[in-house]
């Protein structure tokens, strides 16, 4: 197979390990005084769009922020719990950059470019010296050194962490240096704004066109570059991880205007999270995959077990992730751990009122860690009562803020009896299509962060979203996108006497007015539908087809259905939404029926991604294809490529594809056992 | 299957509702029947929204993003307390197990000069960000750093400034003092980069700079009343308003 000459992947040449070496030092440069008439719109201020904004600043560029929160402190990476990966090897225990790279092509389940992901892990010891240069408080030992846990899907502990709140503060740091640029005048900032339209012009992006928040106002930006950080599309399930306002529509229009879309069907099931309690639900809650360093899986070995779980003797209990893959036991990567645990609950195993959950148990590490304390303090025989209160405490150090947290919610103690967990949406691996460069099928338009498809093949590990968002933002942004403006600054000192040069037209330029006409309409024509169902009963019903038929396991006539299932639905909606309220206003229930809308249109195409990938890989389960055993089987001859979709019409994809070089690991069946 | 058990609550609720920051707003009541008490605060508020929209009346507007507690974003004074009857804990985290049935409910935006009202319980918090860029950071740029482990923080240390950090921004400290003082978020911030070796170089400049945007911003004076470590989510000590008034005299005195 070869590559669609539409997708140039733009590797560098040579040996793995110096190929972005070798990149970075002979790239093109722009000048200072150059940098300083170029302007860069930033749509994201999440741990991407804020590490790249405020670098892109740093280096000179104007820049301009946009966030739809009320401020880009709020963007959803601050929910990160678990940790950051980075191959520092500082616990001495075999990692290196290498064997990062080898784990994550490993993870991705051999779908992901080899270029990217080395440099991804060459970056990623940088990241740790930035963000603690900047005073993010990562945890530390008691020598003063920085301390390390484990993460599914690896035999060594490169995981960084802040407690459970390792985003938060790797946000916080990211956005200290972003208000830093704010203060200094450097970067412009525009939160409550969303992005509703990229402008091309002669095939490039020229800006943006954005909906001012709080007045409804329409604006026009423009900018040399265009980089979208907007994050993942887990909402196109309704019930997810992500915050209520994250949504795929910057990305969609950028698609819509010619992005091409990268493996829309790689979606991440989480296997712990808070099950679902009732119609109600409106998102779900992640606890932490770090839980599981300490936290045993397991079912009652019979089926409808009704007993208590602490009642549930040791040699009753199935734990089944030890039971079924020996050598990474509670550690097998999330999309192995969600199958196995639906397994279970499918074959009626499951525990809680609903059967639809398993059991997150901490008392054998409580045990554990209490003996390790008694013994530090050179307490001689201690009652058990004194080796649990002992273990807890050491439990609720590593883990406070997340038993709190599922405390909350369910009204049940974790420390006294096990959480119970179900998987749920969690993660998008796919995105929009970019090169090397970070750069979209759209010269000038660039994704970054967890909206781009590029680093984590069909699954990612624990660990590496923040990761990827602060590689591409802090360390590999600001040297790919001077390949794309120092053109731009040759075109422009070329057409310095043009009158109407873009340089000098700018928002002026007719067809920014043309783009601000068309989302105006469309925003008057969510309004003056006035039909009979509320955005948000849409929402949830897309959700459940996406669920039920594009979840965490897929098969030909489920995805038929859903195709025919979602277009239904998107004529419904275009007849019958309500949407009340002016355009002229603060008005969330129309901020939401636009991000609705593109749901509506994401997932058809997802759905058709998955029902051509005529294979299991990652978190991409298709039930035809399956080993004896109920395990993923991959198909390489056919499908050893990332699909990438060009949008034609409503309902109408090219796919293209880019084929899957290895030339550094040897690709083989994935086994955890 | 919380504590909540399908339990299902009535109740009456009185909403501020205000057209844009200029009109003059207003209470408004609505009933609600069959609320499980499994619902998070702002599920509640889902589905009076719902009920709303059905009605041909327009949802009323609240902020709200993460519902996990760590955004900051949302922000409800509930029963004249900010985030609510429970301590310890954001609008989003709040539970409906923490109510009775038959209960009325007041809801009302933050409420401080320094935070003008948007849209009913919608506020502006935008000068917490314009604190931040005036100081609340370490010079440092991308590029520059040393090796992670090349600077030795005793886990004390490291600990409490992971405590000041974990402010999230919320403005509830705010909402309750009655002098509307944003001293424990500015607080917070100034301890965390002071308790920390990369804090050191800046360590005075910070804290003039930020207080005195803190005071353009027009936050009040703090008189040390305490109902802000009472009301923070995020249980933020007020050993950090003391650290920081040590930290201002040591910078004024050079
Ligand atoms: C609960 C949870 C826990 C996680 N834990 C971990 C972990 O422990 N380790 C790990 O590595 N990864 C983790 N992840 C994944 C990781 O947090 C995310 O993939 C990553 O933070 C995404 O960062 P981002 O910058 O790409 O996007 P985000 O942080 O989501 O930021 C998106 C930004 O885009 C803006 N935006 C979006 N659309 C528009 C628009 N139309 N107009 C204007 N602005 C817009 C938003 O305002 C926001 O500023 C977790 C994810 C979740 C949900
Ligand atoms: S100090 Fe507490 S109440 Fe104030 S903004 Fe921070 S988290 Fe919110
Ligand atoms: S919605 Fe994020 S803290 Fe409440």
């Amino acid at each position: 197979m070869a590559s669609s000459p539409k997708l140039d992947s733009k590797i560098p040449e040579g040996p793995i390990d110096q190929k972005w070496s070798k990149y970075r030092s002979t790239v093109a440069l722009v000048n200072p005084a150059n940098k300083r008439s170029l302007e860069v719109l930033v749509v994201g201020s999440g741990l991407a769009g804020a590490s790249a904004a405020a670098t892109l600043a740093e280096m000179g560029y104007k820049v301009k922020v946009f966030c739809f929160q009320d401020s880009p402190r709020r963007a959803h990476s601050i929910a990160a719990q678990g940790g950051i990966n980075a191959a520092k090897n500082y616990q001495n225990d075999g990692d290196s950059t290498y064997r990062l790279f080898y784990d994550t092509i490993k993870g991705g389940d051999y779908r992901a470019r080899e270029g990217n992901v080395y440099r991804l892990a060459e970056v990623s010891s940088n990241i740790i010296d930035q963000c603690v240069a900047q005073g993010v408080p990562l945890a530390r030992e008691y020598g003063g050194l920085l301390s390390n846990r484990s993460f599914g899907g690896t035999q060594v502990q490169r995981t960084f962490y802040a407690a459970g709140q390792t985003g938060q503060q790797l946000l916080l740091g990211a956005y200290s240096a972003l208000q830093r640029q704010v203060g200094m005048g450097a970067v412009e900032l525009c939160a409550r704004h969303e992005m509703l339209d990229v402008v091309t012009i002669d095939g490039k992006a020229r800006g943006i066109i954005a909906r001012n928040l709080i007045t409804g106002a329409m604006e026009k930006h423009f900018g040399h570059a265009v980089l979208l950080c907007t994050g993942g599309y887990g909402n196109v399930f309704y019930l997810s991880t992500n915050a209520m306002g994250s949504n795929v529509t910057a990305a969609w229009k950028a698609h819509k205007k010619g992005a091409f879309f990268g493996n829309p069907c790689y979606t991440q099931i989480h296997p712990t999270c808070i099950p679902v309690s009732g119609d109600h639900q409106s998102k779900l809650t992640l606890m932490s995959e770090s839980l599981r360093n300490d936290g045993r899986i397991w079912v009652p070995k019979k089926k409808d077990d009704n007993r208590k779980p602490t009642d549930i003797p040791e040699e009753e209990r199935d734990y089944y992730l030890e039971r079924r893959y020996p050598a990474f036991g509670n550690l097998v990567p999330r999309d192995v751990a969600s199958r196995a645990a639906k397994e279970r609950c499918d074959a009626g195993y499951g525990v809680g009122a609903s059967k639809k959950a398993v059991y997150l148990d901490f008392a054998f590490n409580t045990i554990r860690y209490g003996k390790t304390e008694a013994a530090k303090l050179n307490l001689h025989n201690p009652s058990q009562e004194e080796i649990v209160r002992l273990g807890k405490e050491v439990i609720k150090e590593k883990y406070g803020n997340l038993f709190d947290m599922y405390q909350q919610i369910t009204g049940e103690n974790p420390y006294e009896v096990p959480m119970r967990i179900y998987p749920a949406v969690h993660y998008t691996m796919g995105g929009l299509w970019v090169d090397y460069n970070l750069m979209t099928t759209v010269p000038g338009l660039y994704a970054l962060g967890e909206a781009n498809f590029s680093d984590h093949g069909a699954n990612r590990l624990g660990a590496s979203a923040l990761m990827q968002g602060l590689a591409d933002g802090y360390f590999v942004i600001p040297y790919t996108l001077g390949v794309y403006l120092s053109g731009e600054v040759s075109r422009m000192s070329a057409e310095k006497d043009k009158a109407d040069s873009i340089d000098k037209l700018k928002t002026k330029h007719p067809e920014f007015d043309k783009a601000l006409e068309e989302q105006t309409a469309l925003i008057n024509k969510f309004l003056s539908i006035k039909g009979t169902k509320s955005v948000e009963s849409f929402h949830k019903r897309l959700g459940l087809i996406m669920w039920e038929k594009c979840g965490m396991a897929r098969n030909k006539q489920g995805l038929t259905e859903a195709i025919g299932e979602i277009q239904a639905l998107r004529e419904e909606f275009w007849k019958d939404v309500r949407v009340l309220g002016d355009a002229n206003e603060f008005n969330p229930d129309l901020e939401k029926a636009g991000r609705v809308a593109d749901f509506i249109e994401l997932g058809e195409l997802m759905c058709k991604d998955a029902l051509h990938r005529e294979e299991s890989c990652g978190g991409h389960f298709r039930e035809e294809h399956q080993e004896a055993d109920g395990e993923a089987k991959r198909d390489d001859e056919h499908f050893k490529y990332v699909a990438a979709w060009e949008f034609k019409n409503t309902s109408n994809w090219e796919l293209h594809k880019e084929e899957l070089v290895y030339e550094n690991i040897k690709i083989a069946q994935r086994s955890y056992k | 299957m919380g504590s909540g058990n399908g339990e299902l609550l009535n109740l009456t609720l009185k909403v501020w509702r205000q057209k844009n920051s200029k009109a003059k707003g207003s209470f408004e009541t609505h009933q609600l029947k069959g609320i499980s008490t499994d619902m998070s605060f702002l599920e509640m508020f889902d589905v009076l929204n719902e009920q709303l929209i059905h009605e041909g009346k327009e949802a009323i507007a609240f902020d709200h993003d993460c519902r996990e507690g760590i955004c900051g974003m949302c922000s409800m004074y509930i029963n004249g307390r900010p985030h609510g009857p429970k301590g310890a804990v954001t609008t989003c985290q709040l539970h409906m197990r923490s109510f009775k049935n038959n209960d009325t409910i007041v809801v009302e935006p933050w409420r401080s000069v320094a935070f003008p009202v948007i849209k009913d319980l919608v506020v502006d918090r935008s000068a917490f960000d314009r604190i931040v860029a005036s100081g609340g950071y370490v010079s440092v740029n991308t590029g520059n750093a040393k090796d992670a482990n090349n600077i030795l923080i005793p886990k004390p240390a490291a600990d409490d400034a992971f405590a000041a950090a974990a402010c999230i921004g919320c403005g509830a400290c705010v909402a309750t003092c009655k002098n509307g003082s944003a001293m424990l978020f500015v607080s917070a911030k100034v301890s965390q980069l002071a308790l920390l070796p990369q804090g050191q170089v800046e360590r005075k400049e910070r804290v003039l700079k930020m207080v005195q945007q803190m005071d353009e911003e027009g936050f009040g004076n703090c008189t040390n009343t305490g109902a802000c470590e009472a009301e923070c989510p995020k249980e933020i000590s007020l050993e950090n308003i003391a650290r920081m008034n040590r930290e201002m005299i040591g910078a004024s005195l050079k």
